[in-house]
């Protein structure tokens, strides 16, 4: 969710260097996100070869952002 | 049970995977020092050696001898061109190594397109105001093309990126206007603002 808040899209082989995950682990997490409505895919090809790419919903970017803001409300209360 | 240190971390990695993930970050300042340093030789050959000191926006064919050298100065300029992408390409991707991360990744792709229109701009009006004859702007626009790409590519890579655009443009823009001080700007630009950006940036984030 990090990569794609900050990037108009990601294609899967790219996400998986990133992460350093394997297609299996990757894929199902990606699933989950889908499932969600978090992130969208686009498939196409290029040339012959098959392009997945992924990007961030609006209902995606808000629950990114509603969890940061958890995360930094957590903090300020423990302080 | 979580403690604040383990909140603080998760965000810290969050952040730092939409830093990761949206910005080219394996630029190096040393790059930047060989650059200005090329561009310096660079003029001192020019200006020494070729006689190149355009101190006129156009030459008129009196002047035959700046001419008959412009072939020479045109690679002298592809030369440090090549120099400069290459040591800016080679301090990548071993700094990259170093970092064991890939140089090449959707970022970098996206920072030479972002990059790439405004070069070729600025290239394609050289050669159009070498062929018209306006040989005085050459400098200073080669500055103002060069700083507007600097600051496109500074959204996909280290913010300072996209102030040194700024400077360069303003340089540039100076140049312009003081003609005869086009050379001058140019040596200020690519030489010394490359050289204090490269070691700014080396001691900031280290090579």
């Amino acid at each position: 969710m990090s990569a794609l808040a900050v990037n108009e899209d990601y294609d899967f082989n790219s996400l998986k260097e990133l992460l350093d995950l394997t297609d299996g682990n990757l894929a199902s997490h990606l699933k989950a996100l889908e499932k969600e409505a978090f992130i969208g895919v686009k498939k196409t090809f290029v040339g012959r070869k098959p392009n997945t790419r992924y990007f961030i919903t609006k209902t995606g970017k808000k629950a990114f952002e509603e969890h940061l803001k958890s995360l930094e409300d957590i903090i300020k209360a423990q302080k | 049970m979580k403690d604040s240190r383990d909140y603080i971390r998760d965000i810290a990695e969050i952040r730092a995977m939409m830093e990761r993930s949206s910005k080219f970050l394996s630029l190096s300042g040393g790059a930047g020092i060989m650059a200005g340093i090329y561009a310096l030789l660079g003029v001192y050959i020019a200006y020494e050696v070729l006689g190149f000191n355009p101190d006129e926006a156009s030459y008129d064919s009196s002047s035959g001898n700046y001419f008959s050298r412009m072939p020479e100065l045109i690679l002298l300029a592809f030369i440090i061109l090549l120099l400069a992408l290459g040591t800016a390409v080679y301090f990548s991707i071993s700094r990259a190594r170093q970092k064991g991360e890939k140089v090449w990744n959707p970022t970098a792709r996206r920072l030479l397109v972002h990059m790439a229109v405004p070069l070729v701009t600025g290239g394609l009006l050289i050669l159009i105001l070498i062929s018209k004859g306006l040989l005085g702007l050459i400098a200073p626009f080669t500055l103002i093309f060069y700083g507007l790409a600097l600051y496109n590519a500074g959204k996909f890579t280290y913010g300072e990126v996209r102030v040194m655009g700024l400077v360069q443009t303003a340089l540039g823009l100076m140049g312009t206007y003081f003609i005869g001080y086009g050379l001058l700007f140019w040596i200020l630009g690519f030489g010394l603002v490359h050289i204090l950006y490269g070691i700014y940036m080396h001691y900031r984030y280290g090579q």
